[in-house]
């Protein structure tokens, strides 16, 4: 089998390996680097449950081969919280609001609601549902994740300056 | 003000946190040193006959440790069973002798990783010849069709008229008859995860380890009957996450394949199914149902019998599917005062993927004829459509009410829900808009759904279509300990799905111990250790579950009052248990807290009551209420003990140039009783809905005229995005079951049984004007659209020369 | 869904990639966004023997007005284009097209380049670049070429580019003056491939008469069409609903879709008159809203 070294900055920690080098990102992060949050959930591209952030910007890690990722920083939702644990204002909405019954999306969700968040702190609702257009879920008819992106946009607003 | 200090509170759930922060552990992480993965050769016909099998490049392929077909499974396994008796019909995991649909499996092969395996795929060489096929149920029920399983015989894998009243009499008396066919296109629930299992024997203990993404009645026990191991040689991890189920995540196939293979490599053997495999071959389809309603009605609405004749396209093997028809006897009726009832249900075989569970077990398709046709006796007679379904609610004063097929509705007050809801929808208001959106030459319409969800899961469809099968009760179990420190926790038989039992059952323990649920442990057994259960089905856990809870924690008080009615010399009557710690009714001074009572039963023996078991811990296991009987000879069975109510109001506009439904607005009124959790209940409703809205307008398992599945991706089988899901308001009400614990019902299936029939019922509001009506699921746009332009074709010709 | 096997190798440069190509015989494919081929790949349907990455080539990307003519660099990024004010500005049936490519992840990844080349009938950039006339530059070890996007499909999934040869650049015309542009398409959910689309851009006079206009329909026949002949029924005339609707006519009676699961062709041709009309509106709508 082919193979390749692959070096990645994940979650801001340097990682480093050789791989197949018809690893998917997903297979690659989940099976190489041993963080098992992002899932799988198609492979072609369609459902969202496997996005990551992949310098800052939200993709899907299915659509990419791991080797086309070197040298790039990749975050996924092991990374969303602060160093200490603490949950990421978005991840605590998710929490307050059940914005997930079974789960298997929630990390995809919760990352293309971050990268919402971050190019845009005050979305309106036509930006949240834009922005979570291309993670499925099957579980909450989105309605409770929208209302978290809502509520995180409130409290993140209600931060004072 | 709720009597209750937890139950019914907003509350963040126990399960929540480890899914945002990607600690979830699902099948596919869990893993296992030395590890093989399956894939699987599939069947590109929808039927011909095996002939021979080339596996020796797939088995030269560096890194491949098996191959095995058919012959071989069918060698050492037995076949899978069935809800009916058809011993002509059997199911291996593998094809045997022919292949019956395209995706069926007819290779599995074994790697080292994945990649490789299917790499070996693509190298094993099958001889097939092919054989005639049928793909319409109607068709396979004709003489001389082809059949999908020779030694059976037919097609027909099921057919019973049951009569329950004076159909004929009713019929004769009735001013009106109006027929009415629909047709419920085949969808299923599709979770984002797939099917998975991973499977490990156990040299040193003679013991197959499973883990899988399960949810299954009796599971174990069927893995054990393919396997020929005893119930004990099978321990099923119920703590794997289920990346969700809503009835589909059978894979019992899957299951006896990995654990076949693991115990024959000696190795653990994993099979994630891709999504290909799932789609095409997972045996996950749902009801794909045609139906006849006639119903018997007066001038003034009153409906006095029904006939409805429902026939199901079961696919290749039958599992548990044909018992979608059974269920629905149990609210045949709907929330009306129907008086007598002829049901016809035909199970059919064709050459597609089978049919499985999907949310509901059946009722969602029957709902959707019901309510299409109490729809169109409203158009009929020129009445409001909510006016004629009033004029047929049972009322609330009427409960218990035993409908026409035996089964008692256990409460409800369906009147109160809808004026609510249409209160909330500003009904008149919204009308208003609809009347708007028309002048302006734009199609809009108004749907209604009013429907049951029957809930609490008994078993009782099982001896009603299968007398051999005398199974009357559904048990469910929960074991509650008190460790010696005071802690609880308590232990279920189950795996979840996204359905918070842990919540649930945390939360019930909390209300009746008077403890905070977030101090309160809740752990999965595996399946040796668990009592009996039978899993989160049939919208059953709030009740089942948590009555078992509440069973469990109430011991766990009698026995602490006990304790304490020893050490103080008190009666126990006159004692008073309040937050773990017990009172004297009649000295507020005499009492002992929690960790004095904890302290007793765990180390002070002597202090305990004579005869009393040392420790604190119970274990409860409840039949399901009203359970624990057969049916009678014509058909007259309980189905399920509680029914929940939701009624729908939703308006659409339908795009005339493309054909597109938009949902303007959507209101659910919901009454499930007690709810234990506001936020769970509301996310499955709202889930319910986004999955009935799929079945609606997006989702089909459509097959071509080769018998090829042509929805076998995300691509073309179209899961709704939140774009497509409207802001839903849901209207809360509360009748409580006289039944259960805390006077819940369930609500795991809610929306999904009544969203279907309100999309069909406001996209055919708007196409009214028109003349047309359309009544088939899903209502794709280029079904309207041609509806449309075959409306306008047919005006031009009227109006020509 | 695993891919079969392949080598990979990541250009550092068009030079780099073009030998890479040469050397590969016809075996190996470009990847860029890898947005359409990966999931080809995992589904077997593609199995290139080497994967030549030219993403990140810095040649390839960067989006330039150059008087009359928007350069995109192929290696652009979809969601570069979108958040583009130049593309916003100059091109705006390029603006209003590039939101329905997918979701947004996929035009993270995306480029117009790769889009162009793969030629899927119903993507919305090849429509656009054949309903403009776009002309696209590319790159082989023989040297460089140019081809007209209207002249590029042949079928589905199927164009002219030699297989070592390289899109490196696709040029747009600018239309100046009363100038708007329209876009629909019919997806199923939005985000998906269209059943069918249009695109249209027309330029008034001072008078208010349709000065040229260009109409493109996708998803409706093996390749992205240009309808030139319909779009010339509007030249000189003020656009109202008669005339569009004619035009749509005339546009529609050149798809020849297929049937499938998701609509017969008779649906999707009266699809196509459909968004044509709406095509056109919007349109004509933004070009008299230019003073």
């Amino acid at each position: 089998m082919n193979r390749q070294a692959v070096r990645l900055t994940v979650n801001g920690k340097p990682w480093h390996g050789e791989v197949p080098t018809r690893l998917t990102l997903v297979d690659c992060l989940r099976e190489e680097v041993g963080l098992t949050g992002t899932h799988v959930g198609c492979e072609h591209g369609v459902c969202g449950a496997c996005s990551v952030l992949l310098d800052g910007e939200p993709v899907r890690s299915c659509l990419m081969f791991a080797v086309q990722a070197d040298g790039r920083a990749i975050t996924t939702v092991e990374g969303l919280a602060a160093p200490d644990g603490a949950l990421s204002p978005l991840q605590d909405a998710f929490w307050e609001c059940h914005a997930l019954q079974c789960g298997y999306c929630t990390p995809g969700m919760l990352i293309a609601a971050h990268a919402l968040i971050a190019r845009n702190p005050a979305p309106s609702d036509g930006d949240i549902r834009e922005a979570l257009a291309g993670n499925l879920c099957r579980c909450t008819g989105y309605q409770q994740i929208v209302d978290a992106v809502r509520l995180a946009r409130r409290r993140m607003g209600e931060v004072p300056p | 003000m709720s009597e209750y200090r937890y139950v019914g509170r907003k509350r963040r759930t126990k399960e929540d946190r480890r899914f945002i922060t990607g600690l979830g552990r699902y099948v596919a992480d869990v893993t296992l040193p030395g590890m093989s993965h399956v894939a699987l050769v599939l069947s590109p016909h929808p039927a011909a006959r095996i002939g021979a099998i080339d596996t020796a490049a797939a088995l030269a392929l560096p890194g491949v440790q098996a191959v095995v077909t058919g012959a071989e499974i069918a060698r050492h396994t037995n076949p899978i069973l069935h809800g009916l008796a058809l011993p002509g019909v059997r199911w291996y995991p593998l094809a045997v002798g022919q292949v019956r649909y395209v995706g069926e499996w007819v290779v599995a092969v074994v790697a080292a990783s994945r990649h490789i395996a299917e790499d070996a795929a693509e190298l094993v060489r099958v001889d097939y010849e092919p054989m005639a096929w049928v793909g319409d149920p109607e068709a396979a029920l004709a003489p001389g069709a082809p059949l999908v399983h020779p030694d059976h015989g037919s097609n027909l894998f099921y057919r019973r008229t049951f009569v329950w009243g004076d159909v004929a009499g009713d019929f004769a008396k009735a001013h009106h008859r109006l027929a009415s066919k629909v047709y419920w296109g085949r969808s299923a629930t599709v979770p984002i995860e797939t099917f998975g299992v991973v499977a490990n024997w156990n040299r040193g203990n003679d013991l197959l380890d499973v883990w899988a993404s399960i949810q299954m009645p009796k599971y174990p026990d069927q893995m054990a009957h393919c396997l020929r191991l005893p119930l004990n040689a099978i321990r099923v991890h119920y703590d794997v996450d289920v990346g969700g189920s809503y009835g589909v995540k059978r894979g019992i196939k899957h299951s006896v394949l990995v654990g076949y293979l693991a115990r024959k490599l000696l190795m653990p053997v994993r099979l994630i199914e891709d999504r290909l495999e799932n789609m095409v071959g997972g045996d996950m389809h749902g009801p794909d149902r045609r139906f006849d309603v006639t119903l018997a009605f007066d001038a003034d609405g009153l409906i006095r019998s029904m006939k409805m004749r429902a026939l199901d396209d079961i696919g290749c093997y039958p599992g548990r599917s044909p018992l979608q028809l059974a269920k629905p006897v149990g609210a045949i009726v709907g929330p009306y005062r129907i008086q007598s009832v002829e049901y016809e249900a035909v199970a059919v075989a064709t050459n597609k993927t089978s049919q499985v569970a999907v949310r509901g077990f059946g009722q969602a398709p029957t709902n959707y004829a019901i309510e299409t046709a109490i729809d169109r006796v409203a158009a009929h007679l020129g009445m409001d459509r909510l006016a004629v379904r009033r004029r047929n609610f049972i009322q609330s004063h009427e409960f218990p009410y035993r409908i026409p097929s035996g089964t008692d509705y256990d409460s409800g007050d369906y009147d109160a829900v809808l004026t609510k809801t249409v209160a909330r929808a500003k009904l008149e208001a919204l009308i208003a808009r609809r009347d708007a959106l028309r002048a302006e030459g734009r199609l809009a319409g108004i749907g209604f759904a009013t429907c049951l969800e029957p809930s609490g899961g008994n078993g009782a469809f099982e001896p009603l279509f299968n007398p051999a099968n005398d199974t009357t009760t559904w048990m469910e179990s929960c074991q509650v300990k008190v460790d010696a420190l005071g802690g609880v926790t308590a232990t279920i038989a189950t795996s979840t799905a996204g359905q918070g039992h842990q919540t649930l059952v945390a939360t019930v323990t909390g209300e009746e111990l008077g403890f905070d649920p977030d101090c309160i442990r809740v752990v999965h057994a595996d399946s040796l250790q668990a009592l009996p259960g039978n899993s989160p089905v049939a919208s059953r856990m709030a009740i089942m579950l948590g009555g078992a809870a509440a069973g469990a924690a109430r011991q766990i008080k009698e026995r602490v009052l006990a304790i304490a009615a020893h050490n103080l010399q008190r009666p126990v009557d006159r004692l008073v248990y309040r937050e773990g710690a017990v009172f004297d009714l009649d000295n507020e001074l005499r009492t002992l807290n929690w960790a004095e009572l904890v302290r007793i039963a765990h180390r002070k023996y002597h202090q305990m009551p004579p005869g009393m078991e040392p420790g604190l811990q119970a274990s409860y296991v409840w039949e399901v209420p009203k359970g624990g009987t057969m049916p009678t000879a014509d058909g007259r069975v309980q189905m399920y003990p509680c029914y929940s109510f939701e009624c729908h109001i939703a308006l659409v506009e339908i795009d005339r140039g493309t054909g597109q439904v938009a949902i303007r607005d959507w209101f659910m009124g919901h009454d499930c009783g007690t709810v234990i959790n506001p936020d769970i209940v509301h996310g499955m409703s709202y889930g319910g809905i986004a999955h009935g809205i799929g079945a609606a307008l997006y989702e089909e398992f459509a097959y071509d005229e080769n018998g090829q599945l042509v929805a076998g991706s995300f691509v073309d089988y179209l899961l709704p995005s939140v774009h497509e899901i409207p802001e839903i308001a849901l209207v809360d009400h509360c009748t409580p079951s006289p039944l259960t614990p805390m006077g819940q019902k369930g609500s795991g299936e809610s929306g999904y049984l009544g969203a279907p029939a309100a999309v069909a019922s406001a996209v055919n509001d708007a196409l009214s004007p028109l003349g047309i009506t359309i009544d088939r699921l899903p209502m794709h746009p280029s079904r309207i659209e041609q509806a449309l332009a075959d409306k306008r074709a047919d005006m031009g010709e009227r109006e020509g020369p | 869904m695993k891919a079969a096997e392949f080598a990979y190798a990541r250009a550092l440069s068009v030079a780099d990639a073009v030998a890479l190509l040469a050397a590969a015989a016809g075996e190996a494919k470009l990847i860029a966004g890898g947005q359409t081929l990966v999931p080809l790949m995992a589904m077997r349907l593609a199995r290139p023997a080497l994967l030549v990455d030219i993403d990140g080539i810095a040649e390839l990307n960067g989006i330039a007005m150059v008087g009359d003519t928007l350069r995109i660099g192929a290696g652009t990024r979809q969601a570069e284009i979108e958040r583009s004010g130049l593309v916003g500005r100059e091109v705006r049936l390029l603006a209003l097209a590039i939101g329905h490519v997918g979701h947004g992840q996929i035009r993270n990844r995306g480029t117009i380049g790769g889009s162009i080349a793969h030629g899927d009938p119903a993507a919305e950039l090849p429509l656009v670049a054949v309903t403009l006339g776009a002309t696209l530059l590319t790159e082989t070890s023989a040297g460089a070429g140019e081809i007209s996007a209207r002249d590029f499909y042949l079928g589905p999934m199927t164009t002219t580019l030699p297989a070592d040869a390289l899109i490196t650049r696709i040029d747009l015309p600018i239309w100046r003056g009363r100038v708007g542009a329209g876009f629909h398409e019919m997806s199923p959910r939005r985000g998906d491939f269209a059943l069918a689309a249009a695109a249209a851009q027309v330029e008034l006079d001072g008078r208010g008469r349709c000065r040229r206009a260009v109409i493109g329909v996708g998803g409706a026949a093996p390749t992205p069409i240009a309808c030139a002949d319909a779009a010339r029924l509007l030249e000189g005339r003020t656009l109202d609903d008669t005339l569009i609707a004619a035009a749509a006519s005339a546009a529609a009676a050149l798809t020849e879709p297929a049937s499938d699961s998701h609509g017969s062709a008779e649906y999707r041709r009266r699809l196509t008159a459909v968004l044509v009309a709406r095509a056109l509106k919007d349109a004509a709508t933004m070009a008299r809203a230019v003073p």
